[in-house]
């Protein structure tokens, strides 16, 4: 048995609350997930590799990927100056914005989904004026980026913000002293504090950008090759009754965001050692 | 007398009035760059879904709420939410007594099977169960000759979102009952309570607002979810459409009006969740105070 009682305890209900729990995981996550690799394998190897790697797979893997990192990378920037600009400014209506940057984990992707569509197409507010300088975002790849950064916008601020309002501001008045300029401070005493919190945060945002679905399947298009991204792809599989195409592209989905996983839960274990 | 300034610059140099002190210039064009990337993202594709829900008025948003479709697909919402919910409450609670009150092996094993959904994208969170239960599934021959319908029905889109929303409630506990310890526990056993009692009087009065937190962010997402509901639901109008899915019928209808008045329910709710979640953080910001385990330096 894995989970064993390390030191006797006087509280009651180990066992009952422990069982409960890890039935409730099996049934609920373990099982289901296993189906997933079990069903995958039943089908053979050369069938899942030929599944996994078909020209308009593979073109949904470059668009998912792709536009992930970028969305990510572009959270990174701008959620460290949000993260920084809600702790160390004042500005009228600060409060409401801070509340407003968790809307993404809270506003269901479809009605985000219906909202950027609407937003963002060449009749839309923003998509109007961004026509009449040539750039299309709606039924284009940019348009997929534009869901993902919307829906991965909280994560690197959330993570960085706590680590800047815990800042000693000693630091900065120690170098200050020392004779640093302000940008010498940010760049060599703030930002290395707050990288492993930004690697955090980019990560969390990149692996929820890869699974997601349900806000740029509105404002995309869904063309394949082009604006077609893997969580589609799986429902089209699964509407043409092609269950193991379908579970090739999940079981490299789900083994790259577990890979996610493990990278962030070590980055955070390497961090905090050091804290 | 300016050879002597510079002198006297350099041996005591002026430290900022404030060490946090960005010229003004930079700190106005911080604020304004992370506003207008927040308005481009966030506020002006919140503002458009109550916009394009009353662009006809009033009467045609009050009529998208008259047709059958939308109304079961609510109830199937609330409906969904209601179950999902306590069932993911109640093992929140169960995990946490557990982890946050025991020493045992494999306790960091047990912490990451729980965020596991976290990391599963919705659309195959949905696959799993069609893989299951659904005719070509493990259990689909044998659920056939009983005739339960799990897959394209209500069940699945229950399950679907059970697993989704799994996490919700357990990660808000954890933390807080461990930064919480043990004793008063320890001594109200010792004393002689029941663990019920001890849990009843002692944890819970502790733990409430853990509990809010968790259980309002768990029904959002419950109510919400879209891509696992889809891949299960089997998309049959009036019986297993939820509020996420009626939108998107609605919409690829081109019934504009009608998409955006069920989504600014939904655009509501968030608003309420976001709202109770600020209330909850800033009243009872001792009660959460695992969220930030540095100490902040006093001031």
């Amino acid at each position: 048995m894995i989970f064993r009682l390390k030191q006797r305890s006087v509280l009651p209900g180990f066992k009952l609350t422990l069982g409960y729990s890890l039935l409730y995981l099996s049934l609920v996550v373990l099982i289901p997930l296993s189906a997933v690799f079990l069903k995958s394998a039943t089908n053979g190897w050369q069938h899942f590799w030929e599944a996994a790697t078909a020209p308009r797979v593979l073109a949904s893997y470059k668009l998912t990927f792709g536009m992930s990192l970028l969305a990510a990378l572009v959270n990174s920037a701008f959620g460290l100056v949000v993260a920084w600009v809600l702790v160390r400014y004042h500005f009228p209506g600060k409060r409401i914005v801070d509340a407003l940057v968790d809307l993404p984990f809270a506003l269901p992707t479809a009605v985000a989904g219906i909202s950027l569509a609407a937003v963002y197409s060449s009749h839309g507010w923003i998509g109007q004026i961004l026509e009449r300088v040539g750039i299309k975002v709606a039924f284009t790849p940019l348009g997929v980026w534009v869901a993902l950064t919307f829906i991965g916008l909280p994560f690197v601020v959330r993570t960085v913000q706590p680590v800047i309002e815990d800042l000693n501001t000693d630091l900065e008045e120690a170098a200050a002293s020392l004779g640093a300029s302000r940008w010498q401070i940010l760049w060599r005493v703030i930002f290395p504090i707050l990288r492993p919190a930004l690697q955090t945060g980019f990560a969390l945002a990149f692996a929820r950008a890869l699974g997601e679905y349900g806000s740029v399947v509105f404002i995309s298009g869904n063309m394949p090759m082009r604006t077609e991204i893997s969580s589609l792809l799986i429902i089209t599989k699964l509407e043409q009754y092609d269950y193991a195409g379908a579970t090739a592209i999940a079981v490299v989905m789900l083994l790259v965001s577990f890979a996610l996983l493990f990278l962030i839960n070590w980055n955070q274990a390497r961090s905090h050692r050091f804290l | 007398m300016s050879s002597l300034q510079t002198a006297s610059e350099t041996k005591i140099r002026p430290v900022p009035r404030h060490p946090s002190a960005e010229p003004r210039w930079l700190r106005w064009l911080l604020i304004g760059g992370a506003l207008s990337f927040l308005a481009l993202f966030l506020f002006v594709p919140l503002v458009a879904v109550f916009v394009n829900a009353f662009h006809k008025g009033w009467e045609a948003y009050w009529q998208a709420f008259l047709t059958p479709s939308t109304q079961s697909a609510i109830c199937l919402t609330l409906l969904t939410a209601v179950i999902a919910v306590p069932l993911n409450l109640v093992f929140g609670v169960m995990a946490a007594w557990a982890i946050a009150k025991f020493d045992f092996r494999g306790k960091n094993l047990l912490l990451t099977l729980i965020d596991l959904p976290f990391s599963v994208s919705p659309v195959i969170a949905g696959l799993m169960f069609v893989l299951l239960f659904g005719r070509q599934g493990w259990f689909g021959a044998w659920l056939d000759e009983q005739e339960i319908k799990i897959i394209f029905a209500v069940p699945g889109i229950v399950l679907a979102s059970v697993f989704v929303t799994f996490p919700f409630v357990a990660r808000e506990l954890i933390p807080l009952m461990q930064s919480q310890g043990r004793d008063e526990e320890e001594a109200a056993t010792v004393l002689g309570a029941s663990g019920w009692k001890t849990f009843w009087r002692v944890t819970l009065p502790n733990i409430k607002w853990g509990l809010v937190y968790g259980v309002i962010l768990c029904n959002a997402r419950a109510m919400g979810e879209f891509g696992a509901v889809s891949v299960v639901s089997g998309h049959i109008s009036g019986l297993t459409n939820t509020m996420p899915l009626q939108i998107e019928i609605l919409y690829n209808e081109y019934n504009f009006v009608a998409a955006f008045a069920v989504a600014s329910l939904l655009a509501m709710l968030a608003l309420v969740t976001l709202g109770i979640k600020t209330l909850v953080e800033s009243q009872h910001a001792s009660a959460l105070r695992h969220k930030h385990p540095v100490q902040r330096p006093t001031s």
